[in-house]
């Protein structure tokens, strides 16, 4: 993509951030990966993060995260990114180790990872997109599917008698002593947007000043398997998943607290 | 430096720390857990990482993640421990990340028992893992190699950018030795131009073991196993024992090469000329060595701890030309010398049997035992 030169009246509001590569991404229309994408990328230019960052792609929709952010990357197998990402912060503890998870990756196959990484405190951040399905393998039941909610895997709606209850991961982890900071944003509208960004850049933050583990648990929309348009979809989330899934601080240490951002 | 007792699992920790490693994570598990244990205590002491993980599928992945840094790191675990690995294991494959791994073997399937064993020899050298991949396996029989191994292991691993498994077993990780560790060698302080490390001053990198185009994926496999071919031409470690004059040749590895090295010394005191050819790498497997062997002698009896897991490699090293027995013992059991003398004693005795298959007959052979 070629950006035409501004002439000397013209003033760049809008630019692509510096920490996200220059291509296309292969996420469906109206998808919030993109979203969350470019809040992380935003905050890591603001930061100037970039020659510390080393991200740990997973498995699902954003397994091609690696192509999409211009740092170091790796990809992890299905749900082992916070220990992969712990093996990479204990030998080199002054980069800033990022994971981004799907619900499937994080709080059902890799739930162990996640909470262990919580308990031991460990100096990492972790995104955790929240669509309450498996997206890549085309929307299966996820553990944060809502009671009642089709998908391909429980066709007549989740019957919490047999497929048990969703999980609320930020809750959860909250009551880890070694979280420090533990959220949970949506990317619904700009005004919850930019709560989100602001929520990961406190992450950050926490992460720089060896502060200990750090979440921000983001609601997002899949429209594509939930068979929606995005409007719909984002409709959707604000109606059905935000009762649901509360939105807030579950955790923040007090000595988080002081950060002003 | 003097030769000191030392117990196998903790001398091979200590040798990796003195070979430069810089971070272990691992699970307890018995017969190996007096390695993370030495780790415990000597990993902090250095200023290195260590950590006791939530489970050997987070302990390999975060040997993962530190491998991808460029930095030497190692976990170590026995067989149940090491099957829950195997994922992680194919992931590093894929991604051409160097790590060295320890499997104290104990008997099994299933949680087994913690007696010494070899029934992991298929598991661990014909790959585990899933995909097109070949790990280096090496295997000790002392304390003392435990140690050169373990300093090997980490060359190696450099070096092809490959996995390594120290195959070790619970008698091995288990027994004390006098044995001697090399000196302390310095932190690396340069990093592999793949290294994942904070793209400071540089284009960012990224490490994956992920090729969606099938075409691109068969040119990687390829690459491995060029790769592969070279470590097939320049690492095929095996040792020989009494082959002179040998007629008759022992073929085992580790612990039950041990035991068949004493029966060897037994054996000829009666008159039997028998030696012994012990593989050291396991993989790559000294092919070319039992085939020459195979013409040399007039049988070959492959002692394992196991049913015979080997045996199918040395069966197919020596295409037939020779007559094969095996003799082993299973689900923990340490076969005694003894044993092996009487296994050897048969096959002397003849009559050479071409005919089934030497499993077979063993199995015959072991049902009058019980
Ligand atoms: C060990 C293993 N099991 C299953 C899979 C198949 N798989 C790929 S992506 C995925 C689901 C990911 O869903 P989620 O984490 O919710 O992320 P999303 O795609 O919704 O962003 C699964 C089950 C796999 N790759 N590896
Ligand atoms: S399948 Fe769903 S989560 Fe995946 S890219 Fe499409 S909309 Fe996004």
């Amino acid at each position: 993509m070629t950006v035409p030169e501004l002439d000397s009246e013209q003033v760049a509001v809008y630019q692509r951030p510096d920490a996200l590569s220059d291509t296309n991404t292969h996420y469906c229309p109206g998808c919030t990966h993109g979203v969350a994408h470019r809040l992380i990328a935003e905050v890591v230019d603001e930061m100037g993060l970039r020659e510390r960052m080393i991200g740990v792609a997973s498995v699902g929709c954003s397994v091609f995260a690696y192509n999409y952010f211009d740092f170091d990357f790796v990809q992890s197998p299905h749900g082992r990114a916070p220990a992969m990402a712990t093996g990479i912060k204990r030998v080199l503890p002054d980069r800033i180790v990022l994971t981004y998870q799907g619900d499937g990756d994080l709080a059902s196959i890799g739930m162990a990872e996640v909470v262990h990484a919580a308990a031991r405190g460990e100096n990492i951040t972790c995104i955790f997109i929240n669509n309450t399905n498996y997206g890549m393998t085309g929307g299966q039941m996820a553990p944060t599917t809502l009671p009642g909610q089709k998908t391909t895997s429980s066709p007549n709606g989740r019957d919490v008698e047999v497929n048990g209850y969703p999980i609320r991961t930020a809750e959860l982890l909250s009551k880890l002593d070694g979280a420090s900071y533990v959220v949970r944003r949506s990317l619904h509208d700009p005004k919850n947007i930019r709560l989100a960004k602001k929520a990961i850049r406190t992450a950050f933050e926490v992460q720089k000043r060896g502060l200990g583990f750090s979440m921000v648990e983001l609601l997002s929309i899949c429209p594509t398997n939930w068979g929606m348009t995005p409007r719909q979809a984002i409709q959707w989330l604000e109606e059905k998943m935000i009762p649901f899934y509360a939105l807030g601080d579950y955790k923040v240490n007090p000595s988080v607290a002081d950060i002003k951002i | 430096m003097a030769k000191e007792m030392m117990k196998g699992n903790e001398a091979v920790a200590e040798a990796a720390i003195r070979a430069g490693v810089q971070a272990y994570f691992g699970y307890p598990i018995t017969p190996q857990t007096e390695l993370l244990e030495w780790m415990s205590r000597r990993m902090p002491e250095e200023g290195r990482a260590f950590v006791q993980a939530e489970s050997e599928l987070a302990a390999i992945n975060m040997v993962y993640g530190a491998a991808c840094t460029g930095r030497r790191v190692m976990s170590s675990s026995s067989s149940p421990g090491v099957s829950l690995m195997l994922e992680g294991i194919s992931y590093m494959a894929g991604t051409e990340v160097p790590a060295v791994i320890v499997d104290v073997m104990r008997g099994g399937p299933g949680l087994g028992n913690i007696q010494p064993s070899q029934s992991d020899y298929n598991q661990i050298v014909h790959g585990g893992g899933h995909g097109d991949y070949h790990p280096i396996v090496l295997a000790p029989c002392s304390v003392q190699e435990s140690i050169d191994l373990t300093v090997l292991a980490f060359d190696l691993a450099e070096k092809y950018r490959s996995i390594v498994i120290i195959l070790s077993d619970g008698s091995i990780g288990q027994m004390m030795e006098p044995a001697e560790l090399p000196p302390m060698m310095p932190l690396k302080t340069s990093f592999p131009e793949w290294a994942v490390d904070g793209a400071a001053g540089r284009e960012r990198r990224f490490l994956s073991s992920i090729y969606m185009d099938a075409p691109a994926e068969e040119v990687a496999n390829m690459r491995l196993l060029n790769r592969w071919a070279k470590i097939r031409e320049n690492e095929i470690r095996y040792k020989e024992y009494y082959l002179d004059d040998a007629e008759y040749a022992i073929v085992g590895f580790g612990s039950a090469g041990r035991v068949a090295l004493s029966a060897v010394r037994q054996a000829r005191e009666m008159g039997i000329k028998v030696g012994l050819l012990r593989p050291i790498s396991l993989n790559p497997f000294p092919v070319d060595a039992i085939e020459a062997l195979g013409k040399r002698v007039k049988g070959i009896l492959v002692v394992e701890m196991n049913t015979g897991q080997m045996l199918d490699d040395v069966l197919l090293a020596t295409r037939g030309k020779v007559p094969v027995e095996f003799y082993g013992r299973t689900g923990g059991v340490i076969p005694f010398p003894d044993e092996v003398v009487s296994a050897v004693q048969r096959l002397a005795a003849g009559p050479i049997v071409t005919t089934g298959h030497p499993r077979d007959r063993w199995m015959k052979f072991m049902s009058f035992l019980n």
